[in-house]
Order: structure tokens, then C-alpha cells, then sequence
């Protein structure tokens, strides 16, 4: 094995910043040892075959794992140099912070407008004028404005896959996260739709840091400004986009990203 | 082929519309039964005049006809009435024995007050202070309501004396206090003497002035003659109701049959129950659902919500789930048995004991009442509770779980905002199933408080308002009481139909009312394409 500094660069100044995580499921081990830092206001990808742990760490980082039984994490997560791991911290209030949107889109049997200013509301925020506002912000922000305006306040539950999975995105983007956590959010959904979530993500770089789990490798080289390769546990590859996927470092990343493996 | 029509599973489908159409079938005819009965009880029946052989006549209304077994000759059942004349209210007559049978259209038919329906022909009056009766074929009704201010005059009498003994009685439980606490000469107790004193007074003056005019009353008589000529005084207040059936028109009828519904409803019963309205025994059956679903709901769903969000999975927990799932299967009775041990003498004797204690040996709660019958109740159905509301908040997919955490809400926010809303079909499912299971109940009624009659109701005008140590009637109870216990069972069995069909109505409603509020729900928070 090659000295991990060549092939896993180092970012200045990185929002989130992993340290020697070790992650376990009982006693099987599903993340060794990783460190890496994750820039702000970019697109970061996370690659790798099924089970390497990408959906693992990402769930990490706004303590998604908690609410699973006999897990338990050493090392240390910080953003903008906070420990997130630490006993005493709020995970309501990192939540805030770091939103997420997941695979299968999870919009609430509620109205639309409901679905957006539900994080609002649990926030606290009662004023109409203000829900309202970010609702309108919010929808347009996600590119779901136009189709869904005459229908604000009809179920979530009909809209079609898509348009529920940038719901999904509008209604993280509510809450004003800093950080917004992707697990494929494509991967069930048809050719146009992932064409629009694309131009979307790339839409809100430069706003949010944006951290996707992708299978798709094209999704990653289109979308994302840094590229992480993972493979059982280990972070093998991480590096800027281009680079990664042109000239691989690693032996591993080369054949995974010209489909030798995986 | 052959081989083919069985793979096919053409007979499975035949099988299943089998078993379906058995079991509408069996529903159909348990509906049609009680339906057909119960709907027919109020309308006017004829009365025949039979002629017999020997020269005897008999008057009554054909109740039903059958073949004598053995022989190929018919007999039939007639409802004779004049229970104080003749001792007994049917008779079987041979239908060879019966020369003629006409329907005379000027018969008389009276529910009384007392000894059941009287069949005969009016012969003449006998008033006091009313203007004497003009004769015609309305004479009798008019004269029954030209009393009838004298009848509302001594009714109310008979309850100003019932809120009197209230009075006097509340006095007494204050006085046994008192003596119980060893207070004496003091001057509130002196007042209460006074008090007392000046009560039962007046309630004596009430008492004879109440005497006096139903005394007065009764002296207004109208003369009956039966099929045979014998005469019959029959007081004219104690005539609840007088039709002439072979007279009546299809709208009279019809507005005896409204007379006689509107009585089924909102009246008190009469003649040990076989006779007059079920008002109490709706009232109660109401009541003891509603209070049972106020006790049971809650601590089902709470309960629920805690084994299924905050439980960590483990053996204890599967006990308890077990456990849960083997209450819903323990027999009524047992559950009965438990209600009179636990609450009615556990609970409710130590209650008396440490607030009553002045009354005992007498009970206050430490007797049967609605309260420990819903309480009772509410421990029967909260195991079907507990288990649909697990499994309702069971089948919501965990990607709304995770949705919700991930945009910053707690568990109790996640658990009030969605998951309660998306599982509250579920839980209303369950709920419909535990009232409806409640509402037929009767074995644990029997021994936690219900009676044959009530007194009062457990919700009155009288402080303070809501009786809960108080017994009650019920439907179910009713049914069986009425059908089973009553002394002349032969006249109570219209009144079984007409409860049972009560009984399944009011079933029918309060379900239908739950089941819509469920499918409201689930329109709202239906979770279809997640």
C-alpha cells in the first residue's frame, strides 16, 4: 500500500473534518480508520461498490446512526471545529445544520406547503407571513415552484417520483442548513427526473456544502467538485473530481471507475 | 385436464365465495330475524272474536298458528289479556274447536298500568268532577284526557316527594358524619335537625295530600265487559294507552305506532320491565361505552406507543406482548370476576374506608356501579388497543421516521405530528373492534353493577350531576333479563326483539360514527406510492 498522502489529499481550511473514525455493528468493523476533510460550499461525491460504508459515514454526520441499536463510533467528526460526536452536543440543533435528503423520497402525508414548513414549525416559527415566504423561496429554490403552485395545499402523496424527491430536497433547504446530506438521491428515479435533481445540485453549490452518495459513477464526475473512493471501510481515493476519475492514484479507484470491478 | 382445472385454482376461488356467502348468509338471517320481529311489535294487531263449540267466546289477538304434532289439526295461540280476570294472558284453542271468528270493530284494548292489555267492550262511566262523557266511539279517549291535567298534577307530586326523600336523605349521610366524627350539640347540627324536621313534614303533608288525589283519582272508573260478559272496573288512570285496532285507519295506526316508538325511547319501563319504554337501559349502554372509551382509549394507546417507540426490544417486552395478546383471549367473565375483587371491593371498599366511613356497614362505592363496570370494561379492551396501535405505528415505513428526526425534530415531535396522525386509522380500527366487543358484553355487567332497575340515573340533575358510584340498567343485561328471568316470558318476548334489535342499532351507530371518523383519517394521512 501506498502512503496515504499522495492518494487522499489534503483540504485547507475544510468545513467538515473526519479523524480517525472507526465505526462498528456489534463487532463487525464497517468503517476503518478514516480521515479526510470535506470542503465547504462544494459538491463532495462518495463512491464505491455496495456495503463499502459510504451510506454509513454520511449518516455520521448529522448522527442519523443514533437511533441504531448496538453501533458504536470512535474518532471524531467536526464541523466549522466542532466535535459532533461529543455526548454533550445537540443533535437537534446539528440537524438544523446538516440536512439530509434520503434514497427513497419520505415526503409526510401532509399538503406540500405542510411538507416545506414542517421543519419550520418544529423549529417554532408560527408567523404565516414567514412560512409562507420560505415556502414560496424554498419550492423555487428546488426548481418545483411552477408545477406545484396551484397546488400548495393538495397531498404531498400525488405528486409523481421526482417531484416528491425535490420536495424532499425544498423541505431540507427550509430549515437553512449549512450542509446537505445526499444518499442516492437518484437511484430510483427515471433519466429526466435525475437530469433535473443534477441541474438542481448544481444549482445550490456554492450555498450549501453538499455531500451525495452516488452509484452512479457519470452522476459523480458531473456533479460533484471532489470525489472520495471507498472500498470495505476504507477510504482508498479522495481527491479533486477530475484528477480522480482521469488519472486514479490507486490501482482500486482505476478499476472501479472503468468498471474492471465493482 | 383435470390436472389443469386444480392448478388453475378454479375450486379455491368457489371455496372462498363459499365460505363468504355462509357467513353473509348466517349475518342476513340473525338481521332479518330480529328485524322482522322487533320492526312488528308495535303495529295494532287485530283482535278476533272466537266462538267456541260449548258457547264460550274468547277475545284476543292470533299470536300464531301451528300443526298439533302427531295429528294433522291446527291449534292456535291467542293473546288473551285480562291477566287479573283470567289468571293467565294466552291460550291455545284447537281450530276445530272455533265455530266463527270475526273481528268486531268495536274493541277495546288497554295497556294498563298494571295485569297487562285488557280486550273487552266499553259498557259505561263512572266520573267524579269532570264533565260526564258524551257517548260515540271517542268517549273513552276523550274522557282519558279530560283527567289527564289531574294525572300530570299527582305525577309531579310523586317527584316533588322523590326530591324530598333526596333531601332528607343527603341530611342523613351529613348527620352520620357528624356522629361518626363524635361532634354533638353543635350548632350546624342542631340546624341540620331543624332542617330535617321541617322536611319530613312537609314530605308527610305531601305523602297524604298525594294519596288523597290518586285515591280521588281512581274513583274514575270505566265499566269493561269481556268476550263472556263479565264486567270489569278498570280505573281510568291506570290506563296507559286505549286503541280500538279493528277501527283504525292506516294513518292511525301509523301514529300509534310513532306513539308507541317515541314511548320504546324516552319512557321509563313498566311491569317488571316487559311493558313501557327502555330510556334507562339505552341511557346506560350509552354511557357505559362512552365512559369505558374515555378509561381505555388513552391508556391503550399510550401503552401501545411505549412498547412499540420507547421499549427496547428484549425478552421483557415479548413477555408483555404476549401477555397482551393472551388478555384479549381470557373469557368475559373472568374479567368480571377480577372488576368485582379488584375495583369493587378493593378500590371501591377502600374508598368507603377512607371517606365513608360513617356510612358503613353500608356501601357507597363498595358496591357494583357504573364506574367499575367501565373500568372493568376498559380492562377488556385495552389489550385490542394496545396491540392496534402497535401494529399501526408498526406499519409506518421508517423513511418517515428518518425524515422527520432529519429535519431536526425530536421523537415526541416525530411521534404528535406524523406517526400518531398516520396511525390513527389503525388505532381507530382497533378501537371500532374493542367498543363493538364492549357494547354486547353482559356476564361482567351482571356482577360490577348493572340491575334489573335502576332508580336513577348515573347522570342527573342533582349535584353533583355525574353518579358514578350509581348502578345502572343495560341493553344486553336487559335481553337476557327480560327474556329469561322475567315471570311471564311469553309477554315479554316482543320486548326481547325490540331490545336485541335496540341493541344492535345502537351498536351499529356508535361503530358507523367511529368508522367514518377512520376513513376521514385515512384520507388525510394515507401514505399510498411511500
Amino acid at each position: 500500500m501506498s502512503t496515504p498522502d499522495t492518494a487522499i489529499i489534503r483540504i485547507e481550511n475544510p468545513q467538515v473534518e473526519v479523524e480517525n473514525l472507526n465505526l462498528y455493528y456489534g463487532s463487525s468493523q464497517a468503517l476503518k480508520d478514516l480521515t479526510f476533510g470535506i470542503p465547504g460550499q462544494q459538491v463532495t461525491a462518495l463512491i464505491g461498490p455496495s456495503g463499502c460504508g459510504k451510506s454509513t459515514l454520511i449518516r455520521c454526520i448529522n448522527r442519523m446512526n443514533d437511533l441504531v441499536d448496538g453501533l458504536r463510533i470512535e474518532g471524531a467528526i467536526t464541523i466549522n471545529g466542532e466535535n459532533i460526536n461529543d455526548p454533550g452536543l445537540d443533535v437537534i440543533e446539528l440537524r438544523r445544520k446538516v440536512g439530509m435528503v434520503f434514497q427513497k423520497w419520505n415526503p409526510f402525508p401532509k399538503s406540500i406547503y405542510e411538507n416545506i414548513v414542517y421543519g419550520l414549525r418544529i423549529a417554532g416559527i408560527q408567523d404565516k407571513a414567514v412560512l409562507d415566504e420560505a415556502a414560496e423561496k424554498c419550492l423555487k429554490r428546488a426548481a418545483l415552484w411552477d408545477e406545484v403552485k396551484d397546488r400548495l395545499h393538495q397531498s404531498a402523496m400525488g405528486l409523481s417520483g421526482g417531484q416528491m424527491q425535490r420536495l424532499c430536497i425544498a423541505r431540507a433547504i427550509a430549515v437553512s442548513p449549512e450542509i446537505i446530506l445526499m444518499d442516492e438521491p437518484c437511484s430510483a428515479l427515471d433519466p429526466r427526473s435525475t437530469g433535473r435533481i443534477e441541474d438542481l445540485i448544481r444549482e445550490l453549490r456554492g450555498e450549501y456544502t453538499i455531500i451525495i452518495v452516488t452509484h452512479n459513477m457519470q452522476q459523480a464526475a458531473r456533479i460533484s467538485d471532489y470525489t472520495a473512493y471507498m472500498y470495505l471501510g476504507e477510504l482508498i481515493e479522495y481527491g479533486p473530481t477530475q484528477r480522480l476519475f482521469t488519472m486514479p492514484e490507486k490501482k482500486e479507484t482505476e478499476d472501479y471507475i472503468t468498471g474492471r470491478f465493482g | 385436464m383435470t390436472k389443469r382445472f386444480w392448478r388453475q385454482g378454479e375450486p379455491f376461488v368457489w371455496a372462498t365465495g363459499l365460505a363468504l356467502s355462509l357467513i353473509l348468509f348466517l349475518t342476513l338471517l340473525l338481521f332479518y330475524v330480529v328485524m322482522a320481529n322487533g320492526l312488528a311489535v308495535f303495529w295494532p294487531k287485530k283482535v278476533a272474536l272466537a266462538t267456541l263449540q260449548d258457547g264460550r267466546s274468547l277475545l284476543g289477538e292470533i299470536v300464531q298458528e301451528e300443526i298439533i304434532p302427531h295429528t294433522d289439526k291446527k291449534r292456535l295461540q291467542f293473546k288473551i289479556g285480562n291477566r287479573d280476570l283470567y289468571g293467565f294472558d294466552f291460550k291455545w284453542v284447537d281450530a276445530s274447536e272455533i265455530t266463527s271468528l270475526t273481528y268486531p270493530k268495536d274493541v277495546h284494548v288497554l295497556e294498563r298500568q298494571e295485569y297487562g292489555n285488557f280486550y273487552g267492550y266499553l259498557s259505561e262511566f263512572e266520573v267524579k268532577g269532570i264533565a260526564p262523557p258524551v257517548s260515540g266511539s271517542n268517549s273513552l279517549a276523550q274522557t282519558i284526557a279530560a283527567l289527564e291535567d289531574r294525572k300530570v298534577e299527582v305525577h309531579l307530586l310523586g317527584k316533588k316527594i322523590a326530591n324530598l326523600n333526596r333531601r332528607v336523605e343527603l341530611i342523613d349521610h351529613h348527620l352520620a358524619k357528624a356522629r361518626y366524627n363524635k361532634e354533638e350539640n353543635t350548632p350546624a347540627l342542631a340546624a341540620m335537625q331543624g332542617e330535617k324536621q321541617g322536611l319530613k313534614t312537609e314530605f308527610e303533608a305531601l305523602v297524604s295530600i298525594l294519596s288523597e288525589k290518586s285515591a280521588a283519582l281512581a274513583t274514575n272508573q270505566a265499566i269493561f265487559t269481556d268476550a263472556n260478559g263479565r264486567t270489569k272496573a278498570v280505573a281510568l288512570p291506570n290506563i296507559v294507552r286505549a286503541y280500538q285496532p279493528n277501527n283504525m285507519s292506516f294513518f292511525a295506526k301509523c301514529t300509534y305506532y310513532l306513539e308507541r316508538l317515541r314511548e320504546l325511547l324516552f319512557d321509563e319501563p313498566r311491569e317488571s320491565n316487559t311493558e313501557g319504554g327502555l330510556f334507562p337501559a339505552i341511557f346506560g349502554t350509552v354511557m357505559l361505552i362512552f365512559l369505558m372509551s374515555i378509561l381505555s382509549f388513552p391508556l391503550g394507546v399510550l401503552a401501545g406507543i411505549y412498547l412499540r417507540e420507547y421499549a427496547k426490544d428484549g425478552w421483557l417486552v415479548k413477555m408483555v406482548r404476549i401477555a397482551v395478546n393472551n388478555l384479549a383471549g381470557i373469557p368475559s367473565i373472568v374479567y368480571g370476576i377480577f372488576g368485582l375483587g379488584f375495583f369493587v371491593y378493593g378500590i371501591g371498599g377502600g374508598i368507603d374506608q377512607l371517606f365513608f366511613p360513617e356510612r358503613l356497614p353500608a356501601p357507597t362505592f363498595g358496591t357494583g356501579g357504573i364506574l367499575w363496570t367501565s373500568l372493568t370494561l376498559g380492562l377488556l379492551t385495552v389489550p385490542v388497543v394496545i396491540v392496534a396501535t402497535e401494529e399501526a405505528l408498526g406499519s409506518i415505513p421508517p423513511g418517515i421516521r428518518e425524515g422527520s428526526q432529519a429535519l431536526a425534530a425530536t421523537k415526541l415531535q416525530t411521534l404528535t405530528r406524523i406517526l400518531l396522525p398516520m396511525a390513527s386509522p389503525g388505532i381507530l380500527t382497533g378501537f371500532i373492534l374493542a367498543m363493538a366487543r364492549a357494547a354486547g358484553e353482559v356476564a361482567p355487567l351482571m356482577i360490577t353493577g348493572v340491575v334489573k332497575l335502576a332508580p336513577a340515573l348515573p347522570l342527573d340533575g342533582v349535584f353533583p350531576f355525574l353518579h358514578l358510584d350509581r348502578k345502572f340498567m343495560h341493553l344486553g343485561f336487559h335481553i337476557y333479563d327480560i327474556g329469561f328471568q322475567s315471570p311471564n316470558v311469553e309477554a315479554a318476548k316482543p320486548m326481547v326483539y325490540v331490545t336485541t334489535l335496540l341493541l344492535i342499532l345502537i351498536v351499529l351507530a356508535m361503530t358507523s360514527t367511529a368508522i367514518h371518523l377512520r376513513n376521514k383519517m385515512r384520507q388525510r394521512h394515507s401514505v399510498a406510492d411511500v
